[in-house]
Protein backbone atom coordinates (compact mmCIF):
# COMPACT_ATOMS: atom_id res chain seq x y z
CA UNK A 1 0.00 0.00 0.00
CA UNK A 2 2.68 2.25 0.93
CA UNK A 3 4.22 2.34 -2.41
CA UNK A 4 1.00 3.26 -4.21
CA UNK A 5 2.38 6.61 -5.85
CA UNK A 6 -0.51 8.72 -5.02
CA UNK A 7 -0.92 12.27 -3.28
CA UNK A 8 -2.64 11.09 -0.09
CA UNK A 9 -3.07 13.71 2.52
CA UNK A 10 -2.98 13.36 6.10
CA UNK A 11 -6.71 11.82 6.37
CA UNK A 12 -5.42 9.32 3.38
CA UNK A 13 -7.43 11.04 1.13
CA UNK A 14 -6.44 12.12 -2.09
CA UNK A 15 -7.84 15.20 -4.72
CA UNK A 16 -10.06 13.15 -5.90
CA UNK A 17 -11.60 11.40 -3.27
CA UNK A 18 -9.89 8.45 -3.47
CA UNK A 19 -8.80 6.68 0.18
CA UNK A 20 -5.91 4.98 1.43
CA UNK A 21 -8.09 3.31 3.71
CA UNK A 22 -10.94 2.48 0.94
CA UNK A 23 -8.46 1.24 -0.98
CA UNK A 24 -6.33 -1.58 1.87
CA UNK A 25 -9.54 -3.42 2.42
CA UNK A 26 -10.61 -3.36 -1.32
CA UNK A 27 -7.08 -4.90 -2.48
CA UNK A 28 -7.75 -7.11 0.58
CA UNK A 29 -11.09 -8.53 -0.78
CA UNK A 30 -9.49 -8.73 -4.23
CA UNK A 31 -6.28 -10.93 -3.37
CA UNK A 32 -7.70 -14.15 -2.56
CA UNK A 33 -9.85 -13.45 -5.65
CA UNK A 34 -7.09 -12.49 -8.16
CA UNK A 35 -4.44 -15.04 -6.44
CA UNK A 36 -6.74 -18.27 -5.22
CA UNK A 37 -10.11 -18.29 -6.70
CA UNK A 38 -9.74 -17.34 -10.09
CA UNK A 39 -6.11 -17.96 -9.90
CA UNK A 40 -5.21 -14.73 -12.56
CA UNK A 41 -2.04 -15.11 -14.67
CA UNK A 42 -1.06 -12.09 -15.78
CA UNK A 43 1.48 -11.38 -18.76
CA UNK A 44 3.15 -8.49 -20.13
CA UNK A 45 3.08 -6.49 -17.34
CA UNK A 46 6.13 -4.93 -17.85
CA UNK A 47 4.11 -2.76 -21.02
CA UNK A 48 2.55 -1.11 -18.45
CA UNK A 49 4.26 2.53 -18.14
CA UNK A 50 5.34 2.24 -14.04
CA UNK A 51 3.99 5.84 -13.77
CA UNK A 52 2.47 8.85 -16.09
CA UNK A 53 -0.48 8.77 -18.00
CA UNK A 54 -1.43 5.50 -19.52
CA UNK A 55 -4.60 4.02 -20.97
CA UNK A 56 -5.20 0.64 -20.70
CA UNK A 57 -7.35 -0.37 -23.80
CA UNK A 58 -9.40 -4.23 -23.18
CA UNK A 59 -12.07 -6.19 -24.20
CA UNK A 60 -14.99 -7.15 -21.60
CA UNK A 61 -15.21 -10.61 -20.48
CA UNK A 62 -17.85 -11.88 -18.04
CA UNK A 63 -21.51 -10.66 -17.36
CA UNK A 64 -20.03 -8.53 -14.14
CA UNK A 65 -16.90 -6.54 -14.25
CA UNK A 66 -14.85 -9.27 -12.55
CA UNK A 67 -12.80 -8.25 -16.00
CA UNK A 68 -12.11 -4.69 -14.51
CA UNK A 69 -11.69 -5.76 -10.95
CA UNK A 70 -9.12 -7.95 -11.91
CA UNK A 71 -7.47 -5.89 -14.21
CA UNK A 72 -7.34 -3.32 -11.07
CA UNK A 73 -5.96 -6.35 -8.66
CA UNK A 74 -3.15 -7.25 -11.56
CA UNK A 75 -1.45 -3.88 -11.67
CA UNK A 76 -1.50 -3.61 -7.62
CA UNK A 77 -0.26 -7.12 -6.84
CA UNK A 78 1.97 -7.68 -10.22
CA UNK A 79 2.86 -4.01 -11.28
CA UNK A 80 6.41 -2.38 -9.63
CA UNK A 81 5.47 -0.34 -8.12
CA UNK A 82 2.03 -1.09 -8.11
CA UNK A 83 -0.42 1.43 -10.08
CA UNK A 84 -3.81 2.21 -9.40
CA UNK A 85 -5.91 1.82 -11.84
CA UNK A 86 -8.94 3.87 -12.47
CA UNK A 87 -12.06 2.23 -14.17
CA UNK A 88 -14.69 4.41 -16.14
CA UNK A 89 -18.05 3.22 -14.77
CA UNK A 90 -21.27 2.99 -16.06
CA UNK A 91 -23.23 6.17 -15.63
CA UNK A 92 -25.89 4.24 -13.51
CA UNK A 93 -23.19 3.27 -11.17
CA UNK A 94 -23.24 6.64 -9.56
CA UNK A 95 -26.25 7.30 -8.20
CA UNK A 96 -26.39 3.53 -6.99
CA UNK A 97 -26.43 4.10 -2.97
CA UNK A 98 -23.64 2.40 -1.20
CA UNK A 99 -22.32 1.33 -4.55
CA UNK A 100 -21.09 4.97 -5.45
CA UNK A 101 -19.24 5.95 -2.70
CA UNK A 102 -17.57 3.22 -2.47
CA UNK A 103 -16.86 2.45 -5.79
CA UNK A 104 -15.35 6.12 -5.65
CA UNK A 105 -13.43 5.69 -2.84
CA UNK A 106 -11.33 3.19 -4.61
CA UNK A 107 -10.65 5.55 -7.75
CA UNK A 108 -13.82 4.00 -9.72
CA UNK A 109 -15.25 7.24 -11.43
CA UNK A 110 -18.43 7.58 -13.51
CA UNK A 111 -17.20 7.47 -16.90
CA UNK A 112 -17.52 11.24 -18.12
CA UNK A 113 -15.25 12.06 -20.82
CA UNK A 114 -14.31 15.05 -17.95
CA UNK A 115 -13.04 12.45 -15.69
CA UNK A 116 -10.96 11.03 -18.09
CA UNK A 117 -9.30 13.87 -19.28
CA UNK A 118 -8.32 15.01 -15.56
CA UNK A 119 -7.15 11.87 -14.60
CA UNK A 120 -5.25 11.64 -17.43
CA UNK A 121 -3.42 15.26 -17.12
CA UNK A 122 -3.09 14.12 -13.35
CA UNK A 123 -0.76 11.29 -14.44
CA UNK A 124 -3.29 8.67 -13.75
CA UNK A 125 -3.49 4.84 -14.92
CA UNK A 126 -6.62 4.87 -17.11
CA UNK A 127 -8.89 1.61 -17.81
CA UNK A 128 -11.41 1.63 -20.94
CA UNK A 129 -13.82 -0.87 -22.06
CA UNK A 130 -14.70 0.56 -25.45
CA UNK A 131 -16.97 -1.82 -25.81
CA UNK A 132 -18.82 -0.70 -22.98
CA UNK A 133 -22.08 -2.36 -21.46
CA UNK A 134 -22.21 -4.04 -24.66
CA UNK A 135 -19.39 -5.93 -23.67
CA UNK A 136 -20.75 -7.08 -20.39
CA UNK A 137 -23.69 -8.22 -22.09
CA UNK A 138 -21.89 -10.89 -24.38
CA UNK A 139 -23.38 -14.43 -23.94
CA UNK A 140 -21.61 -17.36 -23.38
CA UNK A 141 -21.13 -18.55 -26.93
CA UNK A 142 -19.93 -14.52 -27.98
CA UNK A 143 -17.02 -14.64 -24.91
CA UNK A 144 -14.10 -14.27 -27.38
CA UNK A 145 -15.52 -12.11 -30.32
CA UNK A 146 -15.74 -8.31 -29.78
CA UNK A 147 -18.58 -5.50 -30.37
CA UNK A 148 -18.03 -2.57 -31.69
CA UNK A 149 -15.35 -0.05 -29.79
CA UNK A 150 -16.71 3.23 -29.20
CA UNK A 151 -13.84 5.84 -30.22
CA UNK A 152 -14.08 8.77 -26.98
CA UNK A 153 -11.29 7.22 -25.35
CA UNK A 154 -8.97 7.43 -28.99
CA UNK A 155 -10.13 10.94 -29.07
CA UNK A 156 -8.77 11.40 -25.38
CA UNK A 157 -5.35 9.61 -25.66
CA UNK A 158 -4.60 12.12 -29.16
CA UNK A 159 -5.51 15.01 -27.34
CA UNK A 160 -3.38 14.02 -23.97
CA UNK A 161 -0.84 12.19 -25.95
CA UNK A 162 -1.73 9.07 -23.41
CA UNK A 163 -0.12 5.93 -24.60
CA UNK A 164 -2.66 3.11 -25.01
CA UNK A 165 -1.88 -0.34 -23.80
CA UNK A 166 -4.26 -3.01 -25.06
CA UNK A 167 -5.00 -6.10 -23.18
CA UNK A 168 -6.90 -9.02 -23.69
CA UNK A 169 -8.57 -10.58 -20.58
CA UNK A 170 -9.58 -14.09 -20.92
CA UNK A 171 -12.00 -16.57 -18.73
CA UNK A 172 -14.76 -14.00 -17.61
CA UNK A 173 -17.32 -15.08 -20.00
CA UNK A 174 -16.36 -19.12 -18.69
CA UNK A 175 -16.80 -18.12 -15.06
CA UNK A 176 -19.93 -16.38 -15.96
CA UNK A 177 -21.14 -17.79 -18.88
CA UNK A 178 -24.51 -15.53 -19.47
CA UNK A 179 -27.62 -17.83 -21.03
CA UNK A 180 -29.72 -14.29 -21.44
CA UNK A 181 -29.68 -10.85 -20.00
CA UNK A 182 -33.12 -9.22 -18.65
CA UNK A 183 -33.38 -5.88 -19.52
CA UNK A 184 -36.80 -5.25 -17.51
CA UNK A 185 -35.85 -6.87 -14.59
CA UNK A 186 -32.25 -4.76 -14.82
CA UNK A 187 -34.08 -1.20 -15.07
CA UNK A 188 -36.09 -2.05 -12.14
CA UNK A 189 -32.93 -2.42 -9.97
CA UNK A 190 -31.68 0.38 -12.20
CA UNK A 191 -29.05 -2.02 -13.80
CA UNK A 192 -28.67 -1.76 -17.30
CA UNK A 193 -29.74 -5.47 -17.28
CA UNK A 194 -29.35 -8.64 -15.06
CA UNK A 195 -26.65 -11.45 -16.52
CA UNK A 196 -28.60 -14.90 -16.17
CA UNK A 197 -26.51 -17.93 -15.80
CA UNK A 198 -26.92 -21.69 -16.02
CA UNK A 199 -27.40 -21.71 -12.41
CA UNK A 200 -29.93 -18.00 -12.50
CA UNK A 201 -27.40 -15.91 -10.46
CA UNK A 202 -24.25 -14.25 -11.81
CA UNK A 203 -22.08 -15.52 -9.06
CA UNK A 204 -18.70 -16.71 -10.37
CA UNK A 205 -17.26 -19.95 -11.19
CA UNK A 206 -13.45 -20.38 -9.84
CA UNK A 207 -12.06 -20.42 -13.21
CA UNK A 208 -8.46 -19.36 -14.53
CA UNK A 209 -8.37 -16.04 -15.75
CA UNK A 210 -5.79 -14.33 -17.66
CA UNK A 211 -4.74 -10.75 -18.39
CA UNK A 212 -2.60 -9.92 -21.86
CA UNK A 213 -1.02 -6.52 -21.93
CA UNK A 214 0.17 -5.89 -25.24
CA UNK A 215 3.27 -3.59 -26.21
CA UNK A 216 1.62 0.52 -25.45
CA UNK A 217 0.45 1.88 -28.88
CA UNK A 218 1.57 5.62 -29.72
CA UNK A 219 -1.09 7.43 -31.76
CA UNK A 220 -0.10 11.02 -33.37
CA UNK A 221 -2.98 13.90 -33.57
CA UNK A 222 -4.76 16.33 -31.50
CA UNK A 223 -7.80 14.68 -31.12
CA UNK A 224 -9.74 16.87 -33.80
CA UNK A 225 -9.90 14.42 -36.56
CA UNK A 226 -12.01 13.27 -38.78
CA UNK A 227 -13.97 10.17 -37.85
CA UNK A 228 -12.80 8.17 -40.39
CA UNK A 229 -9.02 8.80 -39.50
CA UNK A 230 -9.79 8.00 -35.72
CA UNK A 231 -12.18 4.89 -36.27
CA UNK A 232 -9.13 3.49 -38.38
CA UNK A 233 -6.89 3.94 -35.31
CA UNK A 234 -9.70 2.54 -33.31
CA UNK A 235 -9.55 -0.73 -35.19
CA UNK A 236 -6.16 -0.96 -34.89
CA UNK A 237 -6.35 -0.64 -31.02
CA UNK A 238 -9.16 -3.52 -31.16
CA UNK A 239 -7.00 -5.83 -33.89
CA UNK A 240 -4.56 -5.24 -31.55
CA UNK A 241 -6.78 -6.84 -28.73
CA UNK A 242 -7.97 -9.30 -30.58
CA UNK A 243 -4.89 -10.73 -31.61
CA UNK A 244 -3.92 -10.64 -27.95
CA UNK A 245 -7.49 -13.17 -27.19
CA UNK A 246 -6.14 -14.77 -30.04
CA UNK A 247 -2.36 -15.88 -29.19
CA UNK A 248 -3.62 -16.08 -25.59
CA UNK A 249 -5.87 -19.12 -26.83
CA UNK A 250 -3.80 -20.77 -29.02
CA UNK A 251 -1.41 -20.73 -25.96
CA UNK A 252 -4.06 -22.13 -23.82
CA UNK A 253 -5.04 -24.49 -26.50
CA UNK A 254 -1.26 -25.64 -27.06
CA UNK A 255 -1.08 -26.11 -23.43
CA UNK A 256 -3.78 -28.65 -22.66
CA UNK A 257 -3.69 -30.10 -26.16
CA UNK A 258 0.31 -30.23 -26.88
CA UNK A 259 1.09 -31.37 -29.96
CA UNK A 260 -2.56 -30.44 -31.93
CA UNK A 261 -3.34 -27.27 -33.79
CA UNK A 262 -5.78 -24.60 -32.47
CA UNK A 263 -9.02 -24.41 -33.87
CA UNK B 1 -8.98 52.36 -1.42
CA UNK B 2 -13.10 52.92 -0.55
CA UNK B 3 -14.62 50.20 -0.76
CA UNK B 4 -18.42 49.39 0.40
CA UNK B 5 -19.54 46.17 1.25
CA UNK B 6 -23.31 45.56 1.09
CA UNK B 7 -24.73 42.95 3.27
CA UNK B 8 -21.73 43.86 5.88
CA UNK B 9 -23.36 42.14 8.84
CA UNK B 10 -22.93 38.38 7.80
CA UNK B 11 -20.19 36.20 8.82
CA UNK B 12 -17.92 36.98 6.48
CA UNK B 13 -18.46 40.21 5.19
CA UNK B 14 -17.60 41.05 8.59
CA UNK B 15 -14.50 39.58 8.75
CA UNK B 16 -13.49 41.23 5.25
CA UNK B 17 -14.54 44.41 6.45
CA UNK B 18 -12.13 44.23 9.31
CA UNK B 19 -9.21 43.04 7.38
CA UNK B 20 -9.80 45.82 4.76
CA UNK B 21 -9.77 47.88 7.66
CA UNK B 22 -6.72 46.65 9.29
CA UNK B 23 -4.78 47.04 5.61
CA UNK B 24 -5.56 50.65 5.70
CA UNK B 25 -8.80 50.84 3.91
CA UNK B 26 -11.73 53.14 4.17
CA UNK B 27 -14.44 50.44 4.20
CA UNK B 28 -18.19 51.61 3.96
CA UNK B 29 -20.91 49.01 4.76
CA UNK B 30 -24.81 48.96 4.06
CA UNK B 31 -26.76 46.44 5.96
CA UNK B 32 -30.29 46.50 7.93
CA UNK B 33 -29.39 44.05 9.89
CA UNK B 34 -28.69 44.41 13.14
CA UNK B 35 -25.46 43.12 14.59
CA UNK B 36 -22.86 43.39 17.18
CA UNK B 37 -18.80 43.52 17.25
CA UNK B 38 -18.89 46.34 14.33
CA UNK B 39 -15.54 46.39 13.28
CA UNK B 40 -13.48 49.41 14.68
CA UNK B 41 -13.43 52.40 11.76
CA UNK B 42 -16.63 50.64 9.82
CA UNK B 43 -18.59 53.15 8.59
CA UNK B 44 -22.21 51.83 8.85
CA UNK B 45 -25.26 52.42 7.53
CA UNK B 46 -28.16 50.35 8.58
CA UNK B 47 -29.89 50.63 5.06
CA UNK B 48 -31.81 48.21 2.88
CA UNK B 49 -29.34 48.29 -0.24
CA UNK B 50 -32.48 48.05 -3.00
CA UNK B 51 -33.90 51.18 -1.19
CA UNK B 52 -33.40 54.95 -1.78
CA UNK B 53 -31.29 55.49 1.14
CA UNK B 54 -28.51 53.08 -0.30
CA UNK B 55 -28.09 54.77 -3.32
CA UNK B 56 -27.03 58.11 -1.22
CA UNK B 57 -24.34 56.09 -0.05
CA UNK B 58 -23.40 55.67 -3.28
CA UNK B 59 -23.84 59.07 -4.60
CA UNK B 60 -22.20 60.53 -0.96
CA UNK B 61 -19.38 58.43 -0.52
CA UNK B 62 -18.27 57.26 -4.06
CA UNK B 63 -16.54 54.34 -3.29
CA UNK B 64 -13.78 52.99 -5.85
CA UNK B 65 -14.50 49.29 -5.15
CA UNK B 66 -17.23 47.28 -3.69
CA UNK B 67 -17.39 43.85 -2.65
CA UNK B 68 -21.13 42.79 -2.84
CA UNK B 69 -21.90 40.33 -0.45
CA UNK B 70 -26.09 40.76 0.25
CA UNK B 71 -26.88 37.51 -0.85
CA UNK B 72 -29.00 35.44 1.64
CA UNK B 73 -29.39 31.48 1.19
CA UNK B 74 -32.63 29.65 1.62
CA UNK B 75 -31.73 28.94 5.10
CA UNK B 76 -31.08 32.43 6.04
CA UNK B 77 -34.30 33.92 4.68
CA UNK B 78 -37.51 31.87 2.30
CA UNK B 79 -40.04 32.16 -0.13
CA UNK B 80 -40.10 35.87 -2.33
CA UNK B 81 -38.27 38.26 -0.26
CA UNK B 82 -35.25 36.12 -0.86
CA UNK B 83 -36.12 36.59 -4.43
CA UNK B 84 -36.11 40.18 -4.24
CA UNK B 85 -33.07 40.01 -1.89
CA UNK B 86 -30.25 38.18 -4.27
CA UNK B 87 -31.87 39.28 -7.35
CA UNK B 88 -33.34 42.83 -6.79
CA UNK B 89 -30.32 43.49 -4.84
CA UNK B 90 -27.48 42.33 -7.02
CA UNK B 91 -29.59 44.49 -9.46
CA UNK B 92 -29.31 47.58 -7.36
CA UNK B 93 -25.54 47.63 -6.90
CA UNK B 94 -24.91 46.78 -9.91
CA UNK B 95 -27.01 49.84 -11.34
CA UNK B 96 -25.36 52.02 -8.65
CA UNK B 97 -21.84 50.78 -8.99
CA UNK B 98 -22.53 51.88 -13.01
CA UNK B 99 -24.20 55.39 -12.38
CA UNK B 100 -21.97 56.45 -9.52
CA UNK B 101 -18.38 55.40 -11.38
CA UNK B 102 -17.18 52.07 -9.37
CA UNK B 103 -14.54 50.74 -10.69
CA UNK B 104 -14.41 47.32 -9.62
CA UNK B 105 -16.63 44.98 -8.22
CA UNK B 106 -16.38 41.44 -6.44
CA UNK B 107 -19.86 39.25 -6.59
CA UNK B 108 -18.81 37.18 -3.80
CA UNK B 109 -20.71 34.02 -4.77
CA UNK B 110 -21.48 30.70 -3.96
CA UNK B 111 -19.59 26.98 -5.77
CA UNK B 112 -23.04 25.66 -5.15
CA UNK B 113 -23.41 27.56 -8.21
CA UNK B 114 -22.83 24.62 -10.27
CA UNK B 115 -25.39 22.28 -8.42
CA UNK B 116 -25.00 18.50 -7.39
CA UNK B 117 -26.18 15.77 -9.91
CA UNK B 118 -25.01 11.63 -10.21
CA UNK B 119 -24.16 12.21 -13.66
CA UNK B 120 -22.10 15.74 -12.97
CA UNK B 121 -18.13 15.53 -13.78
CA UNK B 122 -16.24 16.37 -10.17
CA UNK B 123 -14.15 18.94 -10.94
CA UNK B 124 -16.41 21.67 -12.43
CA UNK B 125 -14.28 24.76 -14.58
CA UNK B 126 -15.88 28.25 -14.34
CA UNK B 127 -17.00 27.67 -18.15
CA UNK B 128 -19.89 25.48 -16.88
CA UNK B 129 -23.37 26.01 -16.77
CA UNK B 130 -25.60 25.21 -13.68
CA UNK B 131 -27.37 21.71 -13.51
CA UNK B 132 -29.92 20.11 -11.42
CA UNK B 133 -31.60 23.81 -10.91
CA UNK B 134 -35.18 21.88 -11.33
CA UNK B 135 -34.13 19.72 -8.29
CA UNK B 136 -33.20 21.95 -6.07
CA UNK B 137 -35.49 25.08 -6.89
CA UNK B 138 -34.63 27.20 -3.57
CA UNK B 139 -31.33 27.76 -5.51
CA UNK B 140 -32.27 29.45 -8.42
CA UNK B 141 -32.21 32.75 -7.25
CA UNK B 142 -28.58 32.69 -6.15
CA UNK B 143 -27.99 31.16 -9.86
CA UNK B 144 -29.75 34.28 -11.79
CA UNK B 145 -27.63 36.45 -9.52
CA UNK B 146 -24.40 35.07 -10.22
CA UNK B 147 -25.55 35.31 -13.80
CA UNK B 148 -26.66 38.53 -13.65
CA UNK B 149 -23.36 39.60 -11.83
CA UNK B 150 -21.73 37.91 -15.10
CA UNK B 151 -23.86 39.99 -17.35
CA UNK B 152 -21.50 43.34 -16.11
CA UNK B 153 -18.62 41.72 -17.95
CA UNK B 154 -19.93 42.89 -21.42
CA UNK B 155 -22.58 45.35 -20.63
CA UNK B 156 -19.90 47.40 -18.32
CA UNK B 157 -16.31 46.63 -19.80
CA UNK B 158 -14.66 49.16 -18.18
CA UNK B 159 -15.78 48.08 -14.62
CA UNK B 160 -13.80 45.35 -13.26
CA UNK B 161 -16.24 43.07 -12.42
CA UNK B 162 -15.02 39.68 -10.72
CA UNK B 163 -17.32 36.98 -9.55
CA UNK B 164 -15.96 34.64 -7.07
CA UNK B 165 -17.71 31.37 -6.83
CA UNK B 166 -16.69 30.08 -3.27
CA UNK B 167 -16.60 26.80 -1.68
CA UNK B 168 -18.57 26.48 1.92
CA UNK B 169 -16.33 28.46 4.55
CA UNK B 170 -16.04 27.03 7.78
CA UNK B 171 -14.36 28.80 10.96
CA UNK B 172 -14.76 28.82 14.31
CA UNK B 173 -18.26 30.63 15.15
CA UNK B 174 -19.69 28.52 12.25
CA UNK B 175 -20.85 30.87 10.33
CA UNK B 176 -22.57 29.70 6.23
CA UNK B 177 -24.19 26.94 5.12
CA UNK B 178 -21.63 24.06 5.97
CA UNK B 179 -21.00 25.92 9.41
CA UNK B 180 -25.14 25.80 10.43
CA UNK B 181 -24.91 22.30 9.16
CA UNK B 182 -22.19 20.90 11.62
CA UNK B 183 -23.26 22.73 14.62
CA UNK B 184 -24.62 19.86 16.63
CA UNK B 185 -22.66 16.79 18.21
CA UNK B 186 -24.83 14.45 15.93
CA UNK B 187 -24.91 15.18 12.11
CA UNK B 188 -27.49 14.02 9.89
CA UNK B 189 -26.51 12.45 6.81
CA UNK B 190 -28.13 10.20 4.04
CA UNK B 191 -27.85 6.46 4.35
CA UNK B 192 -26.06 5.34 1.01
CA UNK B 193 -24.62 8.42 0.11
CA UNK B 194 -20.80 9.96 1.04
CA UNK B 195 -20.50 12.84 -1.14
CA UNK B 196 -17.08 14.93 -1.03
CA UNK B 197 -17.15 18.50 0.47
CA UNK B 198 -14.78 21.41 -0.11
CA UNK B 199 -14.69 24.31 2.34
CA UNK B 200 -11.90 27.08 3.25
CA UNK B 201 -11.13 28.52 6.44
CA UNK B 202 -13.00 31.58 6.79
CA UNK B 203 -9.57 33.64 7.36
CA UNK B 204 -8.37 32.14 4.30
CA UNK B 205 -11.93 32.93 2.73
CA UNK B 206 -11.28 36.43 3.31
CA UNK B 207 -8.16 36.04 2.25
CA UNK B 208 -9.11 35.39 -1.50
CA UNK B 209 -11.73 38.36 -1.22
CA UNK B 210 -9.19 40.59 -0.58
CA UNK B 211 -6.78 39.29 -3.28
CA UNK B 212 -9.48 39.74 -5.75
CA UNK B 213 -9.52 43.25 -4.96
CA UNK B 214 -5.78 43.93 -4.69
CA UNK B 215 -5.30 41.88 -8.20
CA UNK B 216 -8.35 43.30 -9.79
CA UNK B 217 -9.39 40.18 -11.64
CA UNK B 218 -11.82 40.58 -13.94
CA UNK B 219 -13.45 37.53 -14.97
CA UNK B 220 -15.45 34.36 -13.53
CA UNK B 221 -13.23 32.58 -10.56
CA UNK B 222 -13.74 29.23 -8.63
CA UNK B 223 -12.52 29.84 -4.99
CA UNK B 224 -11.26 26.60 -3.52
CA UNK B 225 -8.96 24.76 -0.84
CA UNK B 226 -6.76 22.39 -1.42
CA UNK B 227 -8.57 19.34 -1.67
CA UNK B 228 -12.54 17.92 -1.19
CA UNK B 229 -12.73 15.62 2.08
CA UNK B 230 -15.86 13.28 2.41
CA UNK B 231 -18.61 14.27 4.25
CA UNK B 232 -18.29 11.48 6.93
CA UNK B 233 -14.73 12.27 7.37
CA UNK B 234 -15.52 16.02 8.07
CA UNK B 235 -18.05 15.00 10.63
CA UNK B 236 -15.94 12.37 12.48
CA UNK B 237 -12.23 14.85 11.98
CA UNK B 238 -14.15 17.63 13.74
CA UNK B 239 -15.31 15.55 16.69
CA UNK B 240 -18.94 15.28 15.46
CA UNK B 241 -21.08 11.77 14.70
CA UNK B 242 -22.58 11.52 11.73
CA UNK B 243 -26.03 9.71 11.92
CA UNK B 244 -26.58 7.82 8.63
CA UNK B 245 -30.65 8.15 7.75
CA UNK B 246 -32.44 6.80 5.09
CA UNK B 247 -33.69 9.87 2.65
CA UNK B 248 -37.64 9.30 3.31
CA UNK B 249 -36.85 9.49 6.83
CA UNK B 250 -34.35 12.33 6.84
CA UNK B 251 -36.47 14.68 5.21
CA UNK B 252 -39.21 14.37 7.74
CA UNK B 253 -36.81 14.54 10.91
CA UNK B 254 -34.27 17.69 9.36
CA UNK B 255 -35.23 20.65 11.50
CA UNK B 256 -36.21 18.56 14.49
CA UNK B 257 -34.87 17.28 17.45
CA UNK B 258 -31.90 19.52 17.32
CA UNK B 259 -30.86 18.51 14.07
CA UNK B 260 -30.17 21.12 11.15
CA UNK B 261 -32.81 22.11 8.70
CA UNK B 262 -32.76 22.32 5.18
CA UNK B 263 -34.94 23.61 2.25
CA UNK B 264 -36.46 21.02 -0.03
CA UNK B 265 -34.22 20.00 -2.94
CA UNK B 266 -30.82 20.32 -0.59
CA UNK B 267 -30.95 16.42 -0.15
CA UNK B 268 -29.09 16.48 -3.56
CA UNK B 269 -26.17 18.02 -1.87
CA UNK B 270 -25.80 15.60 0.68
CA UNK B 271 -26.05 12.80 -1.90
CA UNK B 272 -23.35 14.38 -4.63
CA UNK B 273 -20.59 16.69 -4.35
CA UNK B 274 -20.05 19.78 -5.61
CA UNK B 275 -16.47 20.23 -6.19
CA UNK B 276 -15.00 22.93 -8.18
CA UNK B 277 -11.54 23.57 -10.42
CA UNK B 278 -10.06 26.62 -8.15
CA UNK B 279 -6.83 26.39 -10.13
CA UNK B 280 -7.89 29.83 -12.09
CA UNK B 281 -8.21 32.02 -9.04
CA UNK B 282 -5.16 30.42 -7.76
CA UNK B 283 -2.75 30.82 -10.90
CA UNK B 284 -4.22 34.30 -11.20
CA UNK B 285 -3.76 35.40 -7.83
CA UNK B 286 -1.15 33.27 -6.10
CA UNK B 287 -4.08 32.04 -3.24
CA UNK B 288 -3.00 29.66 -1.22
CA UNK B 289 -4.80 28.95 1.45
CA UNK B 290 -2.86 28.99 4.70
CA UNK B 291 -4.92 26.35 6.64
CA UNK B 292 -5.17 22.91 5.13
CA UNK B 293 -8.47 21.07 5.24
CA UNK B 294 -7.37 18.88 8.79
CA UNK B 295 -6.27 22.44 10.30
CA UNK B 296 -9.46 23.68 9.09
CA UNK B 297 -11.41 20.85 10.66
CA UNK B 298 -9.23 21.04 14.03
CA UNK B 299 -10.92 24.58 14.14
CA UNK B 300 -14.18 23.50 14.67
CA UNK B 301 -13.73 20.82 16.72
CA UNK B 302 -16.33 19.74 19.52
CA UNK B 303 -14.03 18.88 22.88
CA UNK B 304 -14.71 15.19 22.85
Amino acid sequence: MDRLELPFNALGMDPWGVSRGHLKLFYGLLEPLYRQYFRVKSLGVSNVPPRGRAMLVGNHSGGIAMDGAMVIASMFFDQEPPRLVQGMAEKFMNALPFAAPLSWRVGQFTGLPEHALQLLQDERLLMVFPEGARGTAKLYKERYSLVDFGTGFMRLALQTRTPIIPFGFLGGGAAIPTVANLYKVGKLLGLPYLPVTPWVLPVPLPVEMEVHYGTPLHFEGTGDEDDSVIQRYVEQVKAAVAGLIEGARTERHARKHPGEQAR
Amino acid sequence: MRVLIPGVAGGLARQVAARLLRLGHEVIGIDPRRFWDVPDGLELYPVDVRKRAAEDVFRKRRPDAVVHMATVTSLQVQGDERDRINLGGTRAVFDHCRTYGVKQVVFVGRHTFYGAAPDAALYHTEEEPPLALASFPALADLVAADLYAATSLWRDPSMRTSVLRMVYTLGPALHGTLGAFLRGRVVPIVLGYDPLFQFLHEQDAVSAIVLALEKQLRGLYNVAGLQPLPLSLIIRESGRTALPLPEFLLERVLGHGGLPGLPPGALSHLKFPIVVDGRRFREETGFAPTRDEVQTLHDIQLPR
